[in-house]
């Protein structure tokens, strides 16, 4: 897809674990204008709605799921569905990012009505239920994952996130969420959803137990899929947040928390390695505005969601809230032009 | 001129000029001035990382200046002004006396306080707390005590340094370019005074600290001329300890505007460090930076991340969202993540602890 060279690898766990930080900024930022090379850095207006916070994974680096007794356990109604997109729409929204938790009483008739309810009312892009979310639907129904997408695609589903990644390594998954679907099964939904033609996402969350080495399997692993379908649009690397997760409350000692430059490595090295996925998101969300620009330079294109609304990493402690304006300022102030896109990355409308 | 030839020069170890420092700006090759940075950097700091345990104290917010960029001032009898007296500063540092090894004290220019108010605001910190450095006082506010003590510059240092204080800081140079300053801070003492008080300070064996408020209304020019007033200084007196570029916060400030971008942020650091070959220490505020950029931009040039602070309210007023203070703990871990050695120090850059 492009002129730049791919490396193996070797070459990438070295790159990662020794070369120096602006030593890999200077590769992911000339790779970066091969493959951007109109100075463009996207946004898209969307707002992410959880359905539910009651979740039976209960993943240990999650600070927003409950259980189904608990005082704020809630599913969302059709009326504060309505308001939320509306509001969305009227900011010039064009997605809203539908996730929520494996909430033992919903069954697949939820999603179809809420889905059909949505694109009657809205016209507007669902990107909706990560790889998890879709297992656990095709498991409670004992349908295929293939059988369960088209239903969910038919129902109005037009995009799937790439959520529920964490690592793909089912040693990290075995401790950090072991009630969670595995790396294959992760793959699978991925690869069946490309070849159905919907687009997806992909993720990573690290800064917990994983490995190098990890990381950069994980990349492969993208890399590959994405070789065989190319139905990644994007990738984005977020890093863990600590706050009132059990997983910092309790093993603490086991936890290699990312900082900045952990942020600023891993997004390089993504925009390095993954070769055959054009978009690297930036997550301010995680990081803030200014790590968020400088990831500009080290690989990023893309500032990602405006996030009307966004309550899971909120609930982990960290609440950086940004206005459509603050983003477009901010990447104008590192000299790009700024751009409003759709869903599928088409520009629609230049700052 | 090219951007090879420069870097070659002061990997060679020789001097840039103002055109080469505008140029080097102007380039945005981020990566390529930031290692450069980082190579001056180990040169000077070996892979030193320096924080200080300490404690940020504003006696009061009541100020006759009202500069334009400043959302912390506030004029006497306005809703928010504040007034501390001694035994409020002293009950503040008593709370961790146990670990600060620094009071950092500076504040407005309040209309009825006299003099013996501020000498007697170190006397009592020294007496209370004799292990404690006191780093006070800005070029602005000395000037102002000269005023309302009839004293001459040099008298009112004496009088100060004889009263316990230490370090002056680097505050109130914003942009030491009279154009800028005219505009910016017009009530506020000329840059020729501010460097003349600085000198004054050296002259007394007293060391100081630099500053550069910037991203307001100045240009890149602006900016590489004020280094070059600090840097001809201190080849005469050697007195400036660090230089602190300070990211411009523009909430509630008269003259608004828009923050620099973290990629300026890093620039800037970067540009300070290849710049001042005659000034040991670049510091990257935590406080206006974030600990997550200041982190980054300890391998873009700076080798020093201020302290722990305790409690900010100027950058605060202007809306920083960065905490109010950092632990011992956080430093140490931010610091080795970032592959350099931690080293706790004290006001003028002795080690007190490495953390290998």
């Amino acid at each position: 897809m492009n002129n730049i060279l791919r490396i193996n690898k070797e070459k990438a766990l070295r790159l990662f674990k020794k070369a120096q930080l602006y030593e890999l900024g200077k590769i992911a930022d000339e790779y970066r204008k091969k493959l951007h090379p109109e100075g463009i850095v996207t946004f898209v207006v969307d707002r992410n709605i959880n359905y539910t916070n009651v979740c039976i994974n209960k993943c240990k680096f999650c600070a927003y799921y409950r259980d189904i007794d608990s005082q704020d356990a809630f599913i969302i109604n059709k009326e504060q569905l309505k308001q939320k997109i509306q509001e969305t729409v009227n900011q010039g929204g064009t997605q809203i990012l539908i996730q929520g938790g494996l909430h033992p009483d919903i069954g697949i008739d939820f999603y179809i009505n809420m889905f059909k309810f949505i694109k009657s009312h809205f016209n507007i892009n669902i990107h909706g239920l990560s790889p998890p979310e879709i297992c656990y639907i095709a498991d409670k129904e004992g349908l295929s994952i293939k059988e369960t997408l088209l239903i969910l695609k038919n129902a109005g589903i037009d995009s799937i996130p790439g959520g529920g990644a964490e690592i793909l390594s089912d040693n990290v998954r075995n401790f950090i969420s072991p009630r969670k679907i595995k790396t294959n099964k992760w793959i699978e939904v991925m690869e069946q959803a490309h070849k159905l033609g919907i687009k997806t996402t992909a993720t990573m969350m690290f800064g917990s137990i994983e490995t190098p080495e990890d990381i950069i399997e994980h990349l492969e692993i993208i890399r590959n899929l994405q070789d065989k379908t190319e139905g990644f649009t994007a990738f984005i690397p977020w890093t863990f947040q600590p706050t009132n997760t059990e997983l910092w409350k309790k093993y603490k000692d086991k936890i290699n928390l990312a900082t900045a430059v952990d942020y600023l490595r891993v997004v390089a090295i993504s925009r390095i390695y993954l070769d055959n996925i054009p978009n690297i998101q930036a997550s301010w969300v995680t990081q803030g505005l200014k790590i968020a620009q400088v990831s500009l330079r080290f690989g990023a294109n893309d500032m990602g969601s405006t996030m009307i609304e966004e309550n899971v990493v909120k609930a982990a402690g960290v609440n950086y809230r940004v206005s459509k304006e603050e983003i477009i300022d901010a990447i104008k102030a590192c000299g790009f032009k700024a751009a409003q896109r759709n869903t599928f990355y088409k520009i629609l409308k230049i700052f | 001129m090219n951007i090879e030839n420069i870097v070659i020069k002061v990997l060679e170890g020789k001097r840039i000029c103002d055109k080469e420092a505008l140029f080097l700006y102007q380039s945005n090759e981020l990566h390529q001035i930031g290692s450069v940075a980082d190579i001056v950097n180990k040169r000077i700091n070996k892979g030193y990382a320096y924080f200080i345990l300490n404690q940020h104290i504003n006696p009061t917010n009541i100020c006759i200046n009202r500069c334009k960029f400043c959302a912390f001032s506030r004029s006497k009898g306005e809703k928010g002004a504040f007034e501390l007296t001694i035994e409020d500063i002293l009950n503040k540092i008593r709370n961790n006396a146990n670990f600060i090894t620094e009071v950092h004290i500076v504040g407005g220019l309040h209309p009825n306080w006299k003099f013996d108010y501020y000498t007697e605001i170190l006397r009592q910190i020294k007496k209370n707390f004799p292990h404690i450095k006191i780093k006070a006082f800005t070029a602005v506010e000395i000037e102002y005590f000269s005023r309302i003590s009839g004293k001459s510059i040099k008298d009112v240092i004496i009088t100060l340094k004889e009263n316990g204080l230490e370090v002056i800081p680097g505050g109130g140079a914003e942009i030491l370019c009279k154009g800028i300053r005219n505009k910016l801070c017009p009530e506020k003492i000329s840059g020729k005074k501010w460097l003349e008080i600085h000198k004054t300070a050296h002259l007394l064996g007293i060391k100081t600290n630099a500053t550069m408020l910037y991203g307001h209304i100045e240009s890149l020019k602006d900016r590489v001329e004020h280094m070059m007033m600090i840097r001809d200084l201190q080849d005469e007196t050697g007195g400036f300890q660090v230089f602190i570029p300070l990211s411009y916060h523009s909430l509630n400030t008269e003259i608004g505007g828009k923050p620099p971008s973290g990629i300026d942020d890093l620039m800037t650091i970067a540009i300070s460090r290849i710049v001042f070959d005659n000034i040991p220490h670049i510091k990257a505020y935590w406080i206006m930076l974030g600990e997550k950029l200041s982190q980054v931009a300890l391998l873009y040039g700076a080798d020093d991340l201020e302290g722990t602070v305790i409690e900010e309210k100027i950058t605060h007023s202007a809306g920083a969202n960065t905490s109010e203070k950092l632990t011992k703990e956080e430093f140490i871990y931010l610091i080795k993540k970032a592959g350099k050695i931690p080293v706790e120090r004290d006001s003028t850059y002795n080690i007190i602890k490495l953390y290998e």
